[in-house]
């Protein structure tokens, strides 16, 4: 039997697989069979913090915000999680950030309530997160320990805020600035030159916008490459990020640290709150 | 039983006119296998440029360090080892069963078609198409493709294996295991925590894959390897067949359930926890009367450590799956995880696996086949010598420094000083990394140089009349 091909095949190959599988896999799914997986829209329904978060995108990030997810609603919200997910995968920003926080090495402490099952049954987390290795911090308690804007530069070039960091660059999380806040920055910076290129090229110069940046490149190259890239105009898959990692312990009260959700318009009326 | 013998005496002259073996394909196996090497080595020192604030190549989506380490990790795995595998079971499987695999044909359409495999998600990647599940990275589209791939593996290698009649030697067993595992994991990894298993549950299913990939995949293949590459360099059986059954049945039970042990204080149920713990205490258990078992074996001929390159290769590496196995032992309980867990020592662990152990394996039966495809020596004894030492000693330092760094960073997070701190602590550790992985890069560019140099011998001796030259099975070709 333990010299036979069938002995072999049948209790090496299949029936001790079928058991590691039975005890190890199919064991935890039944005992979570009542903890239903939720959807996206789900976990946004009553999630005020990614809200409050979302609406912050939109107030910092108009254009941006209105040209690829519209109003910051629960449809966006649904929209950018789906994709911030994926470029979280895509990046591999998991094998450098953990997303659980175990009950020992005071990481309670550091980061807040211990994660439990119930954060994990979504449709975000299939895959899980969990993570196998920390550069940098886990990030299941990240969301509203930092603005979207510190997000936004420390996803352009993290030594920025971040000193001696060894995260990437990720310039293509955004676009460059318009050519409209271009031509508006450089009538205030250099009006003569700005009158000249309309002298040169015409009153509408956005139809001759390569010439024009070829024009400013010679004389502004600095400024004609914040065309390309700029930390102030995240893409797509920029706020899709932002908004992912906002979400991330966004459905929990409070952890260390966690910066309090106050209403945006209250905000507005007590700006030194 | 007077055709018995005398079929398997034809079979021993169609070895000996090349017709049983495909040398020519295992030749391109091999070769697919370093050029995929080079690539996860590119990868990996992408990475620990980036970690050390030395990386000249910002900036570029597809060259991104945070999609080269998932290359790296797919390359060695799909790249390197299975193309290194597919070889040495085209060479092995023949002249285990006498008889050829199942088709020519299919083995150089399988050829192909694992390329394709490997290429597209080495690009997928690069892309940033990446599943979210540890080693099996491999984007979701080609995932069926892969596993067509695995199960005419399986057919081609099981005909000669189903044809032969009496007790089966112990590398078949390892062999015919491996071919069932091996695609029960992928498919299990790749497609439920994916599709089906969401959080917790699907966490206990990614950890399973992850280990069972090393476990069920690697592992048999490469001692099946083994117990069929040692016992003819040393033209001696090995040592005890009973021991052979307990490495082999001890490690078919264990070795599947210790998945969990990847996430030791989630929210995972802590019995199954605890389960994954004493299954990986247990086959530290198996794993010590496999070493004894070889090291028995070897006894007596000691010298062949010195003379023979291969049997040196081997036994170092034996030497170092004894020590990752008994720091495995060590590491999976709960004490030593408050601390390490999540730490560069996890990542010294799995450098010493995969390079340490089964790399090591690879390079001993490339040095034993090399001269044998191209039928000729090696072109310089002394690269083969630096090749070992180069590649031995940069992973001894890399695993010790990270074992180290892993230490420190659990002592720092634990403390609750700025995370900061940390990174700062570990830059000694990485530079030092940095310059180990740097002489493991250095010892595969001598074996690279070596092997194109001894191809180019073999052309000019291929021009002239070829002379009769014999391979005897454990001969001491020059140079191995």
């Amino acid at each position: 039997m333990f010299e036979t091909k069938a002995g072999v095949l049948l209790i090496g190959g299949l029936g001790f697989f079928l058991f590691a599988f039975l005890s190890n896999a199919v064991v935890p799914i039944l005992l979570y069979r009542h903890m239903p997986e939720q959807t996206v829209q789900q976990l946004v329904e009553k999630n005020e913090n990614l809200q409050y978060q979302l609406e912050d995108l939109n107030v910092r990030y108009p254009e941006a915000f209105k040209k690829y997810y519209g109003e910051p609603g629960q449809k966006a919200a649904v929209e950018a999680l789906r994709l911030g997910r994926e470029v979280y995968i895509a990046e591999g920003c998991w094998h450098c950030h953990s997303q659980f926080v175990r009950p020992v090495s005071n990481e309670s402490e550091r980061w807040g309530k211990v994660a439990s099952s119930i954060e994990y049954q979504n449709e975000l987390q299939r895959p899980v997160m969990f993570g196998t290795r920390r550069v940098g911090p886990d990030l299941s308690r990240e969301g509203g320990r930092r603005g979207n804007d510190w997000h936004a530069v420390h996803f352009f070039d993290p030594p920025q805020v971040s000193k001696g960091s060894p995260m990437p660059k990720y310039p293509w999380f955004f676009d460059g600035i318009s050519f409209t806040a271009l031509m508006t920055r450089l009538e205030k910076q250099d009006p003569t030159f700005a009158a000249k290129l309309k002298e040169d090229f015409g009153d509408d110069l956005a139809s001759k916008q390569t010439q024009v940046i070829a024009a400013v490149r010679k004389k502004y190259p600095a400024l004609a490459e914040e065309l390309t890239l700029s930390p102030d105009a995240p893409n797509k898959r920029g706020l899709a990020i932002i908004a992912y990692i906002q979400w991330l312990g966004s459905w929990l009260e409070e952890y260390p640290d966690y910066e309090r959700f106050v209403p945006l318009n209250e905000q507005m009326q007590n700006p030194l709150e | 039983m007077s055709e018995h013998s005398s079929s398997e005496s034809e079979a021993v002259a169609a070895i000996a006119e090349g017709k049983l073996v495909e040398e020519r394909l295992v030749l391109w196996y091999f070769v697919a296998a370093l050029g995929y090497l080079a690539i996860s080595l590119a990868g990996g020192l992408l990475m620990a440029l980036q970690l050390v604030e030395w990386n000249p190549l910002q900036g570029s989506e597809y060259l991104s360090p945070g999609r080269w380490r998932m290359i790296h990790t797919n390359a060695i795995a799909y790249g390197f080892i299975a193309n290194a595998f597919l070889g040495a079971l085209h060479w092995a499987v023949p002249r285990l069963t006498l008889k050829p695999v199942g088709s020519r044909a299919l083995s150089y359409f399988i050829f192909v078609a694992w390329q394709v495999v490997v290429l597209s998600t080495a690009v997928g990647i690069m892309m940033g198409q990446a599943q979210g599940v540890e080693w099996g990275e491999t984007p979701t589209w080609i995932d069926p493709l892969a596993l067509a791939g695995l199960a005419l593996v399986a057919v081609n290698f099981m005909i000669p294996i189903a044809k032969t009649k009496g007790p089966l030697y112990v590398t078949l067993w390892y062999f015919m295991a491996a071919f069932v595992w091996t695609f029960l994991t992928y498919a299990m990894g790749n497609i439920m925590p994916q599709y089906f298993i969401p959080g917790t549950s699907g966490g206990a299913i990614a950890g399973l894959f992850i280990h069972d990939l090393v476990g069920l995949f690697v592992t048999p293949l490469a001692w099946g390897l083994m117990y069929y590459f040692v016992p003819i360099l040393l033209k001696k059986p090995i040592w005890s067949h009973g021991l052979s059954l307990v490495g082999f049945w001890g490690l078919a039970f264990f070795y599947p359930l210790n998945g969990i042990h990847h996430f030791l204080y989630t929210p995972i149920p802590m019995f199954l926890q605890y389960g994954a713990v004493i299954a990986t205490i247990a086959v530290e258990l198996v794993v010590t009367t496999v070493i004894i078992n070889f090291f028995a074996t070897i006894w007596g001929s000691t010298r062949a450590l010195i003379t023979n390159l291969p049997i040196r290769w081997f036994y170092t590496g034996m030497v170092l799956y004894f020590v990752t196995c008994a720091q495995c032992a060590m590491q999976v309980t709960l004490t030593f995880q408050k601390l390490i867990h999540f730490t560069d020592w996890v990542v010294g662990h799995a450098h010493l696996v995969m390079f340490g152990v089964f790399s090591i394996w690879f390079f001993g039966m490339m040095t034993y086949l090399f001269p044998r495809l191209f039928r000729t020596p090696w072109y310089s004894r002394r690269l083969c010598e630096w090749h070992y030492w180069l590649s031995i000693g940069g992973i001894i330092v890399m695993f010790i420094d990270l074992g180290l760094a892993g230490m420190f960073q659990g002592y720092y997070w634990a403390s609750l000083r700025p995370w900061d701190e940390s990174v700062a602590g570990s830059q000694p550790f990485w530079i030092i990394r940095l310059f180990a992985g740097l002489v493991i890069i250095a010892g595969q560019l001598a074996f690279f140089y070596n092997i194109f140099m001894t191809w180019r011998m073999s052309r000019r001796s291929a021009a002239r009349p070829a002379p009769q030259v014999t391979y005897p099975a454990g001969g001491r070709v020059a140079g191995a």
